[in-house]
């Protein structure tokens, strides 16, 4: 015990002391590197900002600058509903957004369960299936899709798209999730079975809680499958007005030979405040969640 | 057989709803695109349930596929599609690893305000791609676009990013660099911090240099996470629609495999379903054929994957 904690001790300080050890000039340049990436990464952003608060005919001058009449006039007519039903879309996005993630997740965490647990003849071609199911270009399925949503009664509703969105959500999830699950010890689940839980109990009352990690980037990721997505829902829901989702409703800001680059702007920072929530509240699972789910294989 | 079920029994009932749905909504789907392509399907000869038509399409055996591979131009130019999809590709995972990379690296550092960077470094993640899309076609514009107001403050020349050149192709791989670096410094990033840092000391102290330390530590440790990233990275590069669809539009320059399937489809009176499905499917068989080329090589390298 001594011996452990000594050399603990003789470890310590010595990393530190590395830290400190690189020279102010590699610091600067790291700092430098880290500002620059982080500066591009976030610009776009920023300039959608700065441009959502500038009237459509200010937003398109030929010297631009942070502040030209800014207001929030353009919010207020996105949410007064001047430029189509707005609220009605962030409603219908919202609910297949979310309804996407809590079926994704639940369908993924039970897969992922048992392709981590158990050993079941078809596991190795179920989980290269997932991977080919990956390379399908909704090209080919369109059509198809488009005839089964119909068969099935879904056509234009918001169940057949988060139906839809599962396919592409649920394949990768349950990786990431199989992944995560193989890093808890088995011991837990042997443990709860002595202690009288069913296999399934296990499951939901021990493993679940206690990969959170894994679930939150899975939310992450199965959220914004379906909050983003522009092809099927400009395939699958109907013309009419108030089925469309954000990603289908915003392009009546976008036409054929002129663009209210204004409204866009104030419509597009309304469409990534949830996302950008959702966003904060896993990012610090996102590493660990992530590192060692999918990308373990 | 009962004692078989016995036995797996909740490992089944665990996979079913997966499996079901994805052999409904993906496996009957692909089977009857498969079907199309073997006819001259498109929206004049489709059923029509509102109409209450019947479908009148025919079979034209290999017809599709013969007019699609000749190269044709009212076929998509398939072949020269083909080139430009793989350098669309490669292009951006290999902007997509080497930026992640480098970025995972320096994060993996001891830097003062970490998680500060950390998520800023994210956001691109974060952002719906179409409104990301969006911001970047605002920024390309020639005339009142952000980006070539500063090329033209430092006297640089301002080319027409989006026009019918091939600088629309190379600002939709900068748009999607942006776009997907967060994932696989995200991903690289946890990789770095599973590799044990005894192996870093235990190469310090037999005297390895920091490049020695990076080729035969770090590389070696992140190669089961990159080859699973880079493989998915470039399975939704190959199909990666809104961010040419929406920032270039049907612009022949910019004009993949996949795009090119979508207005095939969507585009003109005559929506032909038949040549989208056809596309579809080469494009699937592209991908099969590299994803079973790589593993091989993965496989040859002694990866257990």
């Amino acid at each position: 015990m001594t011996l452990d904690a000594s050399s603990l001790q003789m470890v310590k300080p010595e990393r530190r002391l590395k830290r400190s050890d690189r020279s102010p000039l590699a610091s600067i340049g790291l700092h430098a590197a880290l500002v620059v990436a982080s500066l591009v990464a976030v610009f776009p952003v920023f300039w959608v900002l700065v441009t959502s608060f500038k009237p459509d005919a200010r937003a398109v001058e030929t010297s631009p600058q942070l502040f030209n009449e800014s207001s929030l006039d353009n919010y207020t007519r996105i949410l007064g509903g001047e430029k189509g039903a707005f609220l009605t879309w962030f409603g219908n996005s919202v609910l297949i957004a979310l309804l996407t993630t809590v079926i994704a997740v639940f369908l993924s965490a039970t897969t992922g369960y048992a392709a981590s647990r158990f050993r079941f003849p078809g596991k190795r071609s179920l989980l290269m299936s997932f991977l080919v199911v990956q390379m399908f270009p909704f090209a080919v399925l369109i059509v198809p899709l488009y005839n089964i949503l119909i068969a099935l009664g879904l056509q234009g509703s918001s169940i057949g798209l988060v139906l839809v969105y599962c396919t592409t959500a649920v394949p990768f999830c349950t990786y990431m999730l199989k992944g995560y699950f193989d890093t808890i010890p088995t011991d837990i689940d042997e443990a709860g079975r002595v202690d009288g839980l069913s296999p399934f109990g296990v499951f939901w009352r021990l493993v679940m809680p206690l990969a959170k990690p894994g679930l939150a980037v899975t939310s992450f990721y199965a959220f914004l499958t379906a909050w983003g997505e522009v092809a099927f829902a400009s395939a699958f829901l109907s013309a009419a007005d108030e089925s469309k989702t954000l990603a289908v409703g915003l392009q009546v800001f976008v036409q054929q030979n002129r663009t209210e680059w204004g409204h866009l702007a104030a419509a597009s920072i309304l469409v990534a405040i949830p996302a950008v929530i959702v966003f904060y509240l896993v990012q610090r699972f996102l590493v660990t969640g992530l590192s060692s789910g999918a990308v373990k294989g | 057989m009962r004692r078989f079920l016995e036995r797996h029994w909740y490992a089944y009932a665990m996979v079913l709803p997966v499996v079901v749905v994805i052999a409904v909504l993906v496996l009957y789907p692909l089977a009857q695109g498969v079907f199309f392509t073997f006819t001259n399907i498109n929206e004049a000869n489709i059923a029509n349930p509102v109409l209450d038509r019947p479908a009148s399409y025919e079979g034209v055996g290999f017809k599709n596929y013969l007019n699609v591979l000749s190269g044709d131009a009212s076929y998509g130019a398939f072949w020269s599609t083909l080139v430009r999809t793989l350098i669309w590709t490669f292009g951006c995972v290999f902007f997509h690893y080497t930026i992640g990379l480098g970025l995972a690296l320096l994060l993996n550092r001891q830097v003062k305000g970490r998680t500060l960077y950390r998520v800023l470094l994210i956001l691109p993640w974060a952002v719906p791609a179409f409104i990301s899309a969006f911001a970047w076609k605002y920024m390309f514009n020639a005339q009142y676009g952000i980006i070539n107001q500063l090329l033209r403050a430092v006297g640089l020349p301002d080319p027409v990013w989006l026009g019918q050149s091939d600088w629309a192709l190379f600002a939709v791989i900068v748009v999607n660099v942006w776009l997907g670096t967060p994932f696989m410094m995200v991903a690289l990033l946890g990789g770095l911090q599973s590799i044990p840092g005894d192996l870093y000391e235990a190469a310090e102290v037999d005297g390895a240099t920091p490049w020695q330390r990076f080729r035969h530590v770090t590389l070696p440790g992140l190669r089961s996470v990159s080859s699973t990233v880079v493989l998915l990275g470039i399975i939704w590069t190959f199909n990666m629609f809104p961010v040419i669809y929406l920032i270039a539009g049907p612009n022949p320059n910019t004009r993949i495999l996949v795009t090119y399937a979508f207005e095939r489809f969507f585009s003109g009176a005559s929506r032909d379903y038949a040549v989208a499905s056809t596309y579809g499917v080469l494009i699937l068989s592209v991908l099969l054929v590299f994803a079973t080329v790589y593993r091989r090589a993965l496989r040859k390298q002694g990866e257990v994957w």
